[in-house]
């Protein structure tokens, strides 16, 4: 196993405070890789410098040996990195149809293509990309509702169909389950299973040990801005620094 | 294409194409205000691809107007009185000048955007009377001269016996003649080509991106889309609209003025489609004819219509009743525009097409055409 994403001495600063301090991280291809860690430990911050959200002081982040540093978004997801956000960023306006077809558009077409003459539903590769993954994430039977009348639940799952229809070879998810219910939850760990067994690899941000225990093959935990423990499940749940910074008694729960 | 947008363009096309014959049951059967329908129906809904799809909303579609038709009479003074190089000449011309504001103004979203548009209008309308008058004749404004050279006019032999010649189409004279409907069938096929253009448009994979593009802007980059030259391509098609529309005025009516091109004009635009409905097909050719029919009736109206139309009320009354009455109609009828605008704002933010559908509900519930007929009759408004 190689990998697929290789980060190594990430900086950044805000005013005076290190928000990442050397952050370096190896993700195998085909694994799904989560990073936990306590509130402010800057995790969403080292995805946003992942996808072009915003620029590292120093340090490199090679993706499939190209590097990501100083990208534009658009053409970062175009390299292959998918993003599900903390809060769902949907087409709130759209149908939930038009709004996985859009990134299946974006896959097929690129970063920008005025076709401006082919109507969007004989599009029918499209269409059906777009069907598939609503069906796979359970969202089949509300196809044509407005997006925004979506309960908060069901607009994470619109989210994650959204990054599946491209097909990404890196999904990085910002808590995917935060604020479910306990089996919406679960049907989105056995989601998240299917579409493994298809080859994706996968860095998850979570804070529910329970999804983190029952998906990821490793595990890097971060506290302050720094990588402090990396490992396979066991060891971090037999880390003592991890269990000083984060777990605590949430460990011992599950 | 689904059917029932085949049936919408039926049913446009269907009304433009019999205006002559409804025109005169609301005294609009004369070729000068059903040409008027056409053409700002037409920039209505050009500027509805960019403001009603992205959300952008642009103050300076007035200068593409005016650019378009500049370049429609310099076409008939250079070239030939004919007008299809003419509106051939001014669309391209309104997409090359959204193409250069476009490239400026898209670098900010929102009312900056909607500033930089409105300074851009007003900076040509200022150009106009200024260091650009050599193109646009300043004031008085450009018109067709005796000795324009006319090359292909000239070559071909075409020339007038008498006085300035008048535009044609294929040899056809267009203003020639009293009641000459050529003019207005020439804008009511352009009018229904553009309509069916911009359906395509709306129902395109080109369009949902346009879509997605108002509804969150930060979901489209991280999903890999540029959303800048989305936004340049779909301003410079209704730029294009614009440009356009300026030609069909100045091939109905061959001169050219800077009036064309100030803000207010811009704002009759935006109010044209807010009015009759942001993002709806048929909503900003209505709202365009709604504006267009008040401005050609209430703007004719004087004291004495008032005082003729009150007289069966006591004098006293009526007097004090025609004082008020007047100040709305004649020059005032901006006044009756404005309290029109503000009662369909805030009592139908989605605009005529928004009580249409509200009327359509409450009378036809359960009528299957009762929609069909909506938009039948709406345009005759």
């Amino acid at each position: 196993m190689s990998a697929i994403l290789s980060v190594s001495g990430i900086n950044k600063s805000f005013g005076g405070l290190k928000a990442l301090n050397d952050v370096n991280l190896q993700v195998e291809e085909n694994s799904i890789h989560a990073i936990i860690g306590p509130n402010g430990a800057g995790k969403s911050t080292f995805l946003n410098a992942l996808i072009g959200r915003l620029i590292p002081d120093s340090g490199t982040a090679t993706f499939l040996g190209k590097s990501l540093i100083g990208q534009q978004p658009q053409a970062i997801n175009q390299m292959g990195v998918s993003r599900v956000f903390q809060t769902p960023e949907i087409f709130g306006e759209l149908s939930l149809l038009e709004n996985v077809m859009i990134p299946a558009l974006a896959h097929a077409d690129g970063a920008f293509k005025a076709n401006w003459w082919t109507n969007l539903h004989d599009r029918k590769s499209v269409r059906e990309a777009a069907e598939r993954e609503l069906h796979d994430v359970g969202l089949e039977s509300k196809m044509y509702e407005i997006a925004d009348n979506l309960s908060r639940g069901d607009k994470r799952r619109l989210e994650l169909a959204m990054c599946l229809s491209q097909d990404p070879k890196l999904l990085l998810l910002d808590e995917p389950t935060a604020g479910m219910s306990r089996a919406d939850t679960n049907e989105i760990i056995e989601v998240l299973k299917t579409i493994h067994a298809k080859g994706m690899t996968k860095v998850i941000i979570e804070h529910d040990m329970h999804v983190v225990f029952s998906l990821a093959s490793r595990i890097s935990c971060m506290a302050q801005g720094h990588v402090i423990e990396e490992g396979t499940p066991d060891e971090i749940r037999n880390s003592p620094k991890v269990r000083e910074a984060y777990l605590g008694d949430e460990a011992d729960e599950h | 294409m689904r059917s029932t947008d085949y049936l919408m363009i039926l049913i446009f096309a269907a009304v433009m194409l019999t205006m002559p014959l409804w025109g005169p049951l609301i005294d609009a059967g004369y070729p000068d205000i059903m040409q008027r329908f056409a053409v700002f129906g037409l920039i209505a809904v050009g500027f509805n691809l960019l403001f009603g799809l992205t959300g952008y909303l642009s103050f300076g579609h007035a200068a593409f107007l005016g650019v378009g038709s500049y370049t429609a009479v310099w076409s008939f003074k250079l070239f030939t009185m004919d007008v299809i190089p003419a509106i051939i000449a001014s669309t391209i011309m309104g997409g090359v000048v959204a193409l250069i504001l476009g490239f400026v103004a898209l670098r900010r979203s929102g009312i900056y955007f909607s500033i930089l548009t409105l300074a851009f209008a007003q900076m040509m309308y200022s150009l106009a009377y200024s260091v650009l008058t050599p193109l646009t004749n300043g004031e008085t404004g450009l018109q067709l001269a005796l000795d324009d050279p006319r090359i292909i006019d000239r070559a071909m032999g075409i020339n007038p016996e008498s006085g300035l010649p008048s535009t044609s189409f294929l040899g056809f004279g267009v203003t020639s003649g009293d009641n000459n409907l050529l003019g207005y069938w020439i804008c009511a096929v352009i009018a229904i080509l553009g309509f069916y253009i911009a359906l395509r448009i709306n129902r395109s994979s080109f369009g949902i991106m346009l879509r997605g593009i108002k509804s969150n802007q930060t979901r489209m980059s991280y999903t890999g889309l540029s959303a800048r030259p989305y936004l340049i391509t779909v301003f410079v098609i209704s730029g294009m609209y614009a440009g356009l529309a300026g030609g069909l005025l100045a091939a109905v009516d061959p001169l050219a003025g800077a009036e064309r091109m100030y803000w207010t004009a811009s704002g009759e635009i935006v109010l044209m489609t807010i009015l009759g409905g942001v993002g709806t097909m048929f909503g900003p050719i209505l709202g365009a004819g709604i504006i267009k029919w008040l401005e050609a009736k209430l703007s004719t109206f004087n004291e004495s219509v008032v005082e003729h139309a009150l007289a069966f009320l006591p004098d006293s009354i009526e007097h004090s009743i025609s004082v008020v009455v007047s100040k709305f109609v004649g020059e005032g009828w901006h006044l009756s525009l404005g309290i029109i605008f503000m009662l369909i704002v805030i009592f139908l933010p989605g605009g005529v097409m928004e009580g249409l559908q509200r009327l359509t509900r409450l009378v036809g519930f359960g009528k299957k055409h009762s929609q069909g007929d909506a938009a039948v009759r709406a345009p005759a408004e």
